[in-house]
């Protein structure tokens, strides 16, 4: 299914979505978090969309905003798109669990929850991946800083 | 023996470690299982022994150094993940890339995988009580390997790919020494098939054992020889060519019955295909350049880049974001050993420890590669 094909569906669902297909080979769809569960299962319970393959989640800090991009693709059709979602809370980030429709999600998460910091609502086992639970901070932050273990040039 | 006997044996769950230093887990990873005598209830694998944050480091780094970082994650498939990010920044930077790299790009990719299907089977053999077959493996590595070296000069950390091409133009002695080995492992896979794969042994060990369905090998964002053994079409090369792999034609190792012998016999499979694409264009490289010149310093335009390859363990997929400097702003690799462990739990439970060790083996896990 051609983007321009894509996009007219997916905005007859949430009428408040952006699209933009500037700087990237993929269309880009940014939701806001209340919509982000809402969005996601009706992109993979939808016949026409069929979004069953999500190949990559993404922590992102943006500088004022955190977020998350997941990478969907359709083993059926084969159309690829990104969903990205934005959250200026840098206190206390938190978005909903997708772990619910896409089993895979459940480790990635939990990676962007150590490095980044990011809660998810209702997942099944939130807790730190690759680091200690000692650790203080998270490290792929823009502002993270760490004097003894990290070399800055 | 009756009934109020046997209840009297209180069943009891109980945690034991498997690893960090346990010769299954292929590396420090470290599983904590919790068992019901010897019936597995749950396995959480626990990460981040070698974790050195390469993204981190990516952010720091200019996108030659970059492409360097990437041998050490999968370092079995390092040519095929040092070509995943040159890509990525060839196709941002819109570089015409000559034919000739093209084609030994894909030649040498496919030459790793049948190195990596190598060790993994002899390895594999291993965990599951044949210890001959890694010796086997390692025999017939070691002739990639050599050619590695010939051509490159090195033999596991390849270093061969630069952004706009290749480091050094293929050796002269490449060719004939690449035919030699094609020959070579011909007759070498039914040897492991005599060897191994019809085994009885071997084989109680792996029907019906670790079994995934196709639903849930999606799901979970399985890829590679994994998914296909679930009968998932899911090859990189086939659904999104890269290189020169759109001018061959292969067949996609496919099997459906998901358990963990159709995962080993796709790989098997995979072997006779890659042997069969290196035909295909060892004797058509065509001449021109090995390289194009790029700048000494590489600014990504701003903008989002992805670009997926298919490695020997799976798809390997790499995301930049760019701002337009020198440095890119976020870098993610979607390793596909990640998505693999993550559906160990899934196919362990309620089997025994020896099952498990079995599946782990037919997912090919490398841990440097999940602990980026």
């Amino acid at each position: 299914m051609t983007n321009e094909a894509l996009q007219n569906i997916i905005s007859s669902w949430i009428p408040e979505l952006e699209f933009t297909q500037e700087d990237s080979q993929f269309l880009n769809i940014t939701v806001k978090p209340e919509q982000l569960h809402q969005l996601m299962s009706q992109l993979k319970s939808n016949s026409e969309t069929n979004f069953d393959y999500l190949f990559c989640v993404t922590g992102m800090d943006w500088g004022k905003e955190l977020g998350v991009i997941y990478h969907l693709e359709s083993t059926t059709h084969r159309h690829i798109i990104v969903v990205k979602v934005k959250t200026e809370d840098k206190e206390n980030p938190t978005l909903d669990t997708v772990s619910n429709i896409w089993r895979t999600a459940e480790f990635h998460e939990r990676e962007v929850f150590d490095f980044f910091g990011i809660k998810f609502n209702n997942h099944p086992n939130l807790k730190r991946l690759f680091l200690t639970n000692e650790w203080d901070g998270f490290p792929l932050r823009k502002d993270y800083v760490d004097e003894t273990n990290m070399i800055i040039k | 023996m009756d009934t109020t006997t046997v209840n009297n044996f209180k069943s009891e769950e109980y945690f034991i470690n498997m690893g960090p230093q346990h010769p299954a887990t292929h590396g420090v990873l470290r599983l904590l299982l919790t068992i019901d005598g010897e019936i597995i209830k749950k396995v959480e694998p626990d990460l981040g022994y070698i974790h050195r944050s390469i993204e981190k480091m990516c952010e720091r780094d200019s996108y030659q150094q970059i492409v360097h970082l990437t041998d050490r994650m999968d370092y079995l498939s390092s040519h095929i993940n040092n070509e995943a990010v040159c890509l990525t920044i060839e196709n941002a930077l819109q570089l015409e890339i000559p034919e000739r790299v093209k084609v030994i790009r894909t030649i040498i990719g496919e030459l790793t995988r049948i190195a990596s299907h190598c060790l993994w089977w002899g390895v594999m053999g291993m965990d599951v009580g044949a210890l001959t077959t890694y010796f086997y493996g390692f025999r017939d590595r070691e002739m990639i390997n050599d050619i590695f070296e010939e051509t490159c000069g090195a033999r596991l950390t390849m270093n061969y790919n630069i952004p706009g091409g290749l480091m050094f133009d293929i050796h002269p002695n490449f060719v004939k020494r690449t035919k030699e080995f094609v020959a070579h492992f011909k007759t070498k896979i039914p040897e492991y098939n005599r060897l191994l794969t019809g085994n009885v042994i071997f084989q109680k060990r792996m029907k019906g054992v670790g079994i995934l369905t196709k639903e849930d090998a999606i799901s979970f964002g399985a890829s590679g020889p994994v998914a296909r053994g679930s009968g998932y079409s899911c090859d990189v090369r086939k659904h999104h060519p890269y290189s020169a792999l759109d001018k061959v034609t292969f067949k996609e190792a496919l099997k459906t019955e998901g358990d963990s012998l159709s995962r080993y016999e796709v790989r098997i499979q995979e072997m006779w295909e890659s042997l069969s694409i290196i035909e295909q264009l060892i004797d058509n490289i065509p001449e021109g350049e090995h390289k194009v010149a790029t700048k000494a310093v590489i600014k990504l335009p701003k903008g989002e880049f992805y670009q997926k390859v298919e490695t020997a363990r799976g798809e390997l997929g790499v995301f930049i974001n760019s701002k337009g400097t020198k440095n890119p702003y976020r870098l993610k690799f979607r390793s596909p050993g990640f998505s693999n462990l993550s559906l160990l739990n899934h196919i362990a439970v309620g089997g025994k420890i020896g099952d498990l060790v079995a599946s782990m083996a037919t997912l090919d896990l490398v841990i440097p590669d999940i602990d980026r």
